[in-house]
């Protein structure tokens, strides 16, 4: 492969192409009996020094365009460039400034330990082999594994296996890193610590820019500068996250928690003066898995009244009751018409 | 448990991603062999970790070896056969590694998710699969070297060597074809996952047949002329015995050690050659089709 045309080195973030920079992408998976389109027509710019979300149902297309973007995938159609570096043609230059981190990850040997493994990885990267010893030592500070510094991969747990993965993807100081779902089926400490790490790396060296996919809506509100809502491979909104909550139309919005819902939320959708009621698909709604969330949107609080006498006829007990500002989720419930927990497809 | 989150500074500084982006030649080539022994460390760690192996591959492949010993004395067969059969159990560890450990990782690392990090890593895929032969060949020379001593001292093997540089010549050239073949054979299990992995297994009893691994192949006629063109473990493991075995009249109806030298350099060459296509190749099924560096697809 040729070299690209080196630009002369910026001296600010503002002189730098644009971090990501995508036009037209479509991504076909040949598949029997038909084809998938997993992206239809993407555009995204993502500039330098963003934390940039994709926040989609799984098989919205986040994951494939990561791949495309990490150089793992070529698009069908379109064009990619990640900090100006085409992904079809100049592999070799991205690879050495990015990394990518995904939830469940279970890269590595089992009968290495965390040191090894790490340290193992940082000879992909070309990091001289004291070099290499010295930063795995800081990463594992970094993430909290000081602990488990010499235990076997093998029996770490979820979180721990994961903290390990984002060491891994930090160990060659990537100007941009992709983090597919990164704190996927951590709890909630853990989670916390990952997104500490990351948000605390990205601010240490101006034009750091991170792409982060997720489904947990309120992972991608704290963190992200900009966010793109995807769905069915399309880009339906982008935007920061305060202006994308701004496109949800006026009303009041109720987060109810109830013991049961067998009738399902139909009925209270219908009822009038109900604009939307959907079953919530954050975890954190409903975390002991004994109750189930609906979020409503309602004309005004008034409607409230009739909501609560439907629910009393399905015999549903309603154990909490929260009037809450617009959130992402509701967003995506209004360009789409459904919900997170609706969406049938696997991930792509 | 919270982590202290003192992010670690960029250990190489650098102002712009593409300045980042502009590697010397130096530090291609230096990154290419660091990923060699990055991804050769992890075989050589469980080598010291999981002593099981001492059982397995030593231990129970030398009774096989110990068996044909004691034919070859109960027939009263020349004394060199004794060594032809210690040579070919010491031999039999490369070719084991090679047909299953390296032909099988690729597809392993698959399984995995190390793929994608391989992939995506900024390396040579060849130097991937250079670090596993060289992971691989690590224990192989254990083993190999444990069934010689053991069996040579065991049997009271005594070799008649004249040329020491052609010998360790040839054995060199011998593991360079061997792995040169696992390195293609990865390509290939990677691409037809359980149909390649049907096929090794039904060829190994063949192959080790007409390699001659407790035998001289040229007892095989034509078979074993077949087996010395196309099989480095037949035409390295004769070469050896000729070698180790000077003037033993059991050498019959083979090429010279010089000719069989010449036919692994061919099998080396032409095995790498096709290991860096297929490798390339393979990297490009994976970005156009997506199913290769997909857990599972």
């Amino acid at each position: 492969m040729s070299a690209p045309a080196a630009p002369a080195t910026p001296s600010s973030i503002d002189d730098l192409p644009p971090a990501i920079e995508v036009r037209g992408v479509r991504r076909v998976y040949k598949a029997k009996p038909n084809p998938v389109t997993a992206l239809d027509g993407v555009d995204l710019d993502v500039a330098p020094g963003e934390l940039f979300g994709l926040l989609g149902p799984n098989g919205a297309g986040k994951t494939t365009l990561i791949k495309i973007l990490t150089t793992l995938l070529l698009p069908t159609d379109g064009t990619a460039r990640v900090f100006g570096f085409d992904v079809a043609r100049q592999t070799t230059e991205i690879r050495r400034i990015m990394n990518i981190v995904s939830g469940g990850e279970q890269s590595g040997y089992g009968l290495l330990q965390v040191r090894e493994q790490l340290w193992m990885f940082s000879q992909f990267y070309g990091i001289p082999v004291r070099e290499g010893w010295r930063r795995v030592d800081e990463l594992i500070d970094a993430v909290g594994l000081q602990e488990q510094r010499h235990q076997k991969i093998s029996s770490l747990s979820t979180g721990q296996r994961q903290k390990l993965n984002l060491a891994r993807g930090l160990m060659n100081d990537p100007w941009i890193l992709f983090l597919d779902e990164p704190t996927l089926g951590l709890d909630v400490s853990a989670a916390r610590v990952v997104r500490d790490l990351v948000r605390g790396w990205q601010a240490a060296v101006p034009g750091r820019t991170i792409l982060l996919t997720s489904h947990y809506m309120a992972e991608v509100d704290e963190l992200c500068d900009r966010l793109a809502i995807v769905d069915h491979g399309r880009i339906l909104a982008l935007g920061t996250p305060t202006e994308l909550k701004q496109r949800v139309s006026a009303g009041s919005i109720f987060r109810l928690v109830l013991d049961a819902l067998e009738g399902g939320v139909e009925p209270i959708a219908a009822l009038p003066g109900v604009e939307r009621a959907v079953l919530a698909a954050d975890d954190a709604t409903a975390p002991d898995g004994q109750t189930v969330a609906v979020n409503l949107q309602l004309t005004d609080d008034a409607v409230l009244g009739s909501v609560i006498t439907a629910l009393a006829a399905q015999d549903a007990h309603i154990v909490a009751l929260q009037k809450s500002e617009p959130t992402l989720e509701d967003v995506f419930v209004e360009l789409v018409g459904r919900g997170f927990g609706d969406a049938p497809e696997g991930d792509r | 448990m919270t982590a202290t989150l003192r992010i670690p500074e960029p250990f190489h500084p650098t102002s712009s991603p593409m300045e980042a982006a502009r590697w010397t030649r130096r530090r291609k080539l230096a990154t290419d062999l660091r990923a060699v022994t990055g991804r050769a460390y992890p075989r050589v760690i469980g080598l010291i970790r999981e002593p099981s192996w001492l059982l397995f591959e030593i231990l129970l492949p030398f009774l096989t070896t110990s068996a044909f010993v004691f034919v070859y004395r109960a027939l009263q067969a020349p004394p060199e056969y004794v060594g032809f059969a210690v040579l070919g159990g010491a031999m039999t560890a490369f070719w084991l590694n090679v047909i299953w450990m390296m032909a099988a990782q690729l597809y392993w690392e698959k399984d995995q998710g190390n793929l994608d990090i391989y992939f995506t890593a900024p390396v040579s895929l060849m130097s991937v699969l250079f670090g596993m032969a060289i992971g691989g060949l690590f224990s192989s020379c254990l083993r190999a070297a444990v069934v010689l001593g053991v069996g040579t001292v065991l049997y009271d093997v005594v070799f008649t060597v004249e040329q020491w540089g052609l010998l360790i010549g040839v054995f060199l050239l011998t593991l360079g074809a061997l792995y040169g073949l696992g390195m293609v054979l990865a390509s290939l299990f990677l691409l037809f996952g359980r149909e390649a992995w049907h096929l090794t297994q039904a060829m190994q009893e063949p192959v080790y047949f007409v390699s001659g691994l407790n035998f001289p192949v040229g007892r095989l006629g034509m078979l074993g002329f077949l087996a010395i063109a196309l099989i480095p473990l037949a035409v390295g493991l004769d070469a050896i015995r000729q070698l180790a075995f000077a003037g033993s009249a059991a050498h019959v109806g083979t090429p010279s050690p010089e000719v069989e030298a010449l036919i692994l350099v061919a099998m080396v060459v032409v095995s790498l050659a096709l290991a860096r296509a297929m490798i390339h190749r393979l990297e490009w099924l994976a970005r156009s089709e997506g199913r290769l560096t997909v857990r599972g697809g």
